[in-house]
């Protein structure tokens, strides 16, 4: 069975390091949180702030405390907040060891598309740009085929670029590749996916 | 020095001029000054174009000036959230600059600080690219952005002092503080005017140097997106 996505994200918390400060984008890598277990993370939201906590109790919510997905949150004691200018400071700066991201595509070179679709979602970057360009690690985790089943692992992106070479590793339903020289490199397969079942729904090259 | 005025429409007199560029501060509907942009509504400005991360939702926040027609360019990062937006943007009735959000932050913030330019890694080999300055630093390439500076900024602060000396609170920061700096004039609302004194200098987030003007007022503060957890069982 592929992995679902709340294994998606235990698998992508994994690749979370003791004692640093990362950034969960939107969709499954919200989840990753769920799945830091003993590990001391602080999580960077980028509107501003450092150690975000989970969702409030219901009557808690403060207008003055949102995510960067627009999400009511809470602090935690060891909290700092800030403003935009200086939340990008330490994204670009390279003090954010990790970003877990969605993705539409992603090719073997490391390009990443995962911001606009050409005449048909015109919503921005946010972001997104940002924190592929500064950020010490990028992970990308997204289901490996569309919903008309073509691969979104890809020789070449179709789509308008978030970054280029961007991409350190890539975590799907099917398992887990890194971007290497000359393609991607099978890391792990996810519980019962054979490597010809990976490779089958993958368009680019697998070294 | 009086800085502080009776009203949002008192404090923009004067200030509001058609085809003007207004720096706003907010994140979502998050820390936005909405009693000024209910005032630039009400003023009838036109032709507008707002530095502003989002674009507000269809009916609060910048929404309101798109609905009225008064806004002819957005800057912005993300506009997700607006309806109204995409349909006048799609049949070409408004006009789009698309940064990354520390794009667009650092510009505000090199704008006020009188940095005309600086070069980033961000959207290198991206649309955002094309046509910009490429310069290469120790054997990584950057692009060129330009620092911001706008006619006027709005931005919303939790507490000012009458000197216009500023706190945000949590998250409502965000865009403010590099908004504030950016503008000729920095108009500010704030949910309190305490004396001046009984602020701790060592917490004041934005020093009152940048602050022009500044009114007190009532904030709707409205959440895009309730999210909570259920309380456990004692």
């Amino acid at each position: 069975m592929p992995w679902d996505r709340n294994q998606m994200a235990e698998r992508a918390a994994a690749e979370l390091e003791d004692g640093t400060y990362v950034n969960l984008g939107i969709g499954i890598p919200t989840l990753v949180s769920n799945y830091v277990g003993d590990k001391d993370i602080t999580l960077q939201s980028e509107n501003g702030m450092l150690g975000m906590g989970p969702f409030p109790f219901e009557g808690d919510e403060d207008p003055d405390l949102i995510n960067a997905g627009k999400q009511t949150i809470t602090e935690l004691p060891r909290t700092a907040y800030f403003d935009s200018a200086t939340s990008f400071g330490m994204i670009r700066g390279g003090k954010i060891a990790a970003a877990i991201l969605g993705a539409m595509e992603v090719a073997e070179n490391g390009d990443l598309a995962n911001w606009m679709i050409p005449g048909k979602l015109v919503k921005g970057m946010g972001g997104a740009m940002d924190l592929v360009a500064g950020v010490q690690k990028v992970v990308v985790v997204m289901d490996h085929q569309n919903k008309a089943g073509e691969s979104k692992v890809l020789k070449e992106c179709t789509l308008p670029l978030t970054g280029t070479g961007v991409v350190d590793r890539i975590i799907t339903n099917l398992g887990v590749l890194d971007v290497v020289d000359g393609g991607l490199k099978i890391v792990e397969l996810a519980d019962g996916v054979t490597e010809e079942q990976l490779r089958d729904a993958t368009e680019a090259t697998i070294v | 020095m009086k800085k502080i005025y009776g009203s949002a429409a008192e404090a923009l007199d004067g200030l509001l001029f058609d085809g003007m560029f207004i720096a706003a501060g907010g994140f979502g509907l998050c820390g936005i000054p909405e009693l000024l942009l209910q005032a630039i509504k009400d003023a009838g400005t036109r032709d507008m174009t707002f530095a502003s991360n989002n674009a507000g939702v269809d009916d609060f926040g910048i929404g309101i000036l798109l609905q009225s027609r008064q806004v002819k360019k957005m800057i912005s990062s993300y506009v997700g959230e607006n309806k109204e937006f995409m349909r006048q943007y799609l049949s070409g009735e408004l006009e789009l600059e698309f940064n990354p959000q520390g794009t667009l932050a650092e510009r505000m913030r090199a704008g006020g600080a009188g940095i005309p330019g600086f070069y980033t890694k961000t959207g290198v080999g991206t649309q955002i690219a094309e046509g910009k300055e490429h310069k290469d630093f120790d054997g990584e390439t950057y692009i060129l952005e330009r620092g911001m500076f706008a006619d006027l900024s709005i931005v919303k602060a939790w507490k000012a002092d009458e000197t216009g000396n500023l706190v945000f609170r949590k998250a409502a920061r965000n865009f403010n503080p590099p908004a504030a700096t950016c503008g000729k004039v920095c108009v500010v609302e704030v949910e309190e005017i305490v004396p001046t004194g009984s602020l701790d200098p060592d917490h004041i987030h934005l020093p009152g140097v940048y602050v022009h003007r500044i009114i007190q007022g009532e904030h709707e503060k409205r959440i895009e997106q309730r999210t909570v957890r259920k309380r456990e069982e004692a």
